[in-house]
């Protein structure tokens, strides 16, 4: 296997409130090959904006790392000074957040902005750059790109808008791009479009990219591989047809059932009962083990690591020790 | 049709988007205005869950607020259970009122935070004086109980309880009115899946106990073909295929329904190609002639540009296409 672009090791992100430290990352370990599509999904507070934030060292204070290690291509990140930090940002981590008007600034035309990120970090000149980011319109889509480009965010619609985040975000042809929520804020029809081009642009420049959505559909259609978070904790990880398909966690398996498809026809979801525990409420044990139904003594006290099910595939469930051990 | 419960006329809505007199004047515009909804005519029948579908702009909710009475129509007719509702007709709404409800989106921003929970779900009960005294909050008991909340919550408020909780105590309040018809915008845009799919559940089983009558406004067609039993779409505004809600799937006859299904993501890894989609919602101030979808319609003709399409029957309902006969030929050659 290649040397991974992306490491991370055990990251522990703790946010310390008057009530107490809330863990909101606890021990997630993965890592994302050079060009490779990682979903990454959970609930509302199951922590993946957390990990894109950790890894762009962009935790708002007073929340930190406060343990464990992130490595792109090799080299330790998360530790860095912020000025060093500052330089990998942008140039070979690229960044699209999920809301578009938030990620633009209104008062700069597109040009402006794109200009300025590119020369921030490639050394061009003022019309080479320019030129690099009408280049850089045309493909993500935009018509008329060398006329629109000096126009402000707030003339372009809402799909359009997320089409010059993307740009903006592979401009410095950076290594990864970390999508957070790249297509929550739009429409289906829309929707489809932004996931094809920032799938084509990422394949086409080998950008790996860290896809964090809490929409399985995107997921399924989009990624290589996929890591369902919960409770800070990653429940399971694997290719994307294992995990959608043969889910080993009880979360995961409950998680794909509740969502209703075009395909099947059932009368009643399958519902996993309760919802996510708060942070400062995770019983000992497996974070999931009041929801789960097949939860037995060992899920009470001992939290499974991520045990592995198949070749890439691991779950983190004391169920999968117990099936390993009936088979041999 | 017998027994149908809603009735809606060639609903029509405009807004007044103009800028301010004195710069009509200096800059010698028009007023504008925009349509959200342009004569859109359906039937609910009782007991069934009707489904609005629509990218944003299209217009959903601006026919939910309208049949609530939230907004007033700029024409057609909404009749409910043979009232004709409307400005002329104020004893009518006071007649219908209280046989409504509605459930909003964001069950954060439909809750009153000063409020106690109790309050909150009695308050239909006080309005329409239904009930008093020591009865309001037996009767607030059970509906918490109903909707799978605890007796005992009366006495919290509501940012003691999760989004998907919320949900519930605002269907517990829009139940307490005891409605015959509720009207749901986006009631799970705002929770997570497996939340989502407890609420969907929940809405299920209160509509066989009670036998509701629910019109369902969302953009996420999966949930709709799993509620719905039968499903209108809407682009820019106009209704452009009503159908039944499992034939839609397997027999969308507008070409937009056929391209905002082979929108939807995959959920089965069945290795379905998608199409890719062409183009976006049009301006609706400024919508195109004729047929607002033709620009991004992939058999048009001519006479799409010039003359709006009326609805006509299909095998599964009625699609507003002139080229409605036509689709499957073209399509399968």
């Amino acid at each position: 296997m290649t040397e991974p672009l992306l490491s991370v090791r055990d990251l522990v992100v703790e946010f310390p409130t008057r009530r107490g430290v809330l863990r909101a990352l606890d021990g997630v370990s993965f890592d994302i090959a050079p060009g490779e599509v990682l979903g990454m999904v959970g609930e509302s507070g199951a922590g993946k904006s957390i990990t894109g934030a950790a890894i762009i060292g962009l935790i708002e204070p007073p929340g930190r790392i406060v343990s464990g290690e992130v490595r792109l291509a090799g080299e330790r990140i998360d530790n860095l000074p912020p000025e060093a930090m500052r330089r990998i940002r942008g140039k070979r981590i690229g960044m699209v957040f999920q809301d578009p008007l938030t990620s633009l600034n209104p008062l700069y035309t597109v040009a402006r902005q794109l200009v300025e990120t590119i020369r921030a970090h490639l050394d061009m000149s003022e019309k080479e750059a320019r030129a690099h980011a009408v280049g850089l319109l045309d493909r993500v889509g935009i018509p008329a790109a060398a006329r629109r480009i000096d126009d402000y965010p707030h003339h372009f619609s809402g799909g359009m808008r997320q089409r010059v985040v993307i740009a903006l975000a592979l401009a410095a042809e950076p290594e990864l791009v970390i999508a957070d929520e790249p297509t929550t804020a739009l429409d289906v029809s829309v929707q489809s479009q932004i996931i094809d081009v920032l799938k084509e642009i990422c394949a086409e420049r080998g950008a790996a990219v860290m896809l964090i959505t809490h929409d399985m559909g995107v997921i399924a259609e989009t990624a290589d591989r996929v890591a369902v978070l919960y409770a800070g904790r990653m429940a399971e990880i694997g290719p994307v047809s294992d995990v959608i398909l043969k889910a080993r966690h009880p979360y995961t398996s409950g998680l794909m059932a509740s969502i209703p498809t075009l395909v099947q026809n059932t009368d009643r979801l399958v519902q996993i009962p309760g919802t996510m525990p708060r942070l400062n409420a995770i019983p000992s044990g497996c974070a999931f083990n009041l929801r789960c139904e097949h939860a037995f003594d060992k899920c009470m006290t001992d939290r499974p690591p991520l045990l592995d099910v198949a070749p890439r595939h691991a779950a983190a469930c004391w169920l999968v020790e117990e099936e390993t051990q009936n088979d041999g | 049709m017998t027994d149908s419960f809603l009735k809606v006329e060639g609903l029509t809505r405009h807004f007044d988007v103009s800028k301010p007199w004195l710069n009509r004047v200096i800059e010698r515009e028009e007023k504008s205005f925009l349509t959200a909804t342009d004569a859109v005519s359906f039937e609910i029948r009782k007991g069934e869950t009707f489904a609005l579908v629509g990218e944003s702009g299209s217009g959903k909710s601006t026919i939910a607020k309208m049949i609530v009475g939230l907004l007033a129509p700029s024409g057609g007719t909404i009749e409910i259970a043979g009232h004709r509702i409307g400005p002329d007709h104020p004893e009518a709404i006071r007649a219908v009122r209280q046989r409504m409800q509605m459930i909003f989106q964001d069950p954060f921003a439909s809750l009153n935070p000063r409020w106690r929970v109790g309050d909150i779900i009695a308050e239909p009960m006080r309005t329409f004086g239904l009930l008093s005294g020591s009865d309001v909050t037996k009767e607030v008991a059970r509906l918490l109980e109903v909707v799978g909340l605890s007796a005992s919550d009366q006495g919290k408020f509501p940012h003691e309880f999760s989004g998907g909780q919320r949900q519930r105590i605002a269907i517990a309040r829009a139940l307490s009115s005891k409605p015959e018809f509720i009207v749901c915008d986006e009631p799970t845009s705002a929770l997570d899946v497996s939340v989502q799919a407890q609420i969907l559940n929940l809405m299920r089983d209160l509509q066989d106990e009670f036998g509701l009558t629910y019109l369902l406004i969302s953009h996420d067609l999966s949930v709709v073909r799993h509620m719905a039993n039968r499903i209108g779409v809407l682009y820019l505004g106009r209704l452009v295929e009503v159908a039944d809600s499992k034939r839609l799937f397997t027999e969308p006859q507008h070409p937009y329904t056929r391209m905002l299904l082979d929108a939807v993501p995959d959920l089965a890894l069945s290795g379905r190609r998608r199409k890719p989609v062409t183009g976006e919602i049009p301006n609706p101030i400024n919508p195109p002639s004729g047929c607002a979808f033709h620009p991004r319609c992939p058999i048009a003709v001519d006479r799409c540009k010039v003359e709006i399409p009326a609805q006509r029957a299909t095998p599964t309902g009625t699609a507003a296409c002139h080229l409605v006969d036509d689709v499957e030929k073209v399509s399968a050659g």
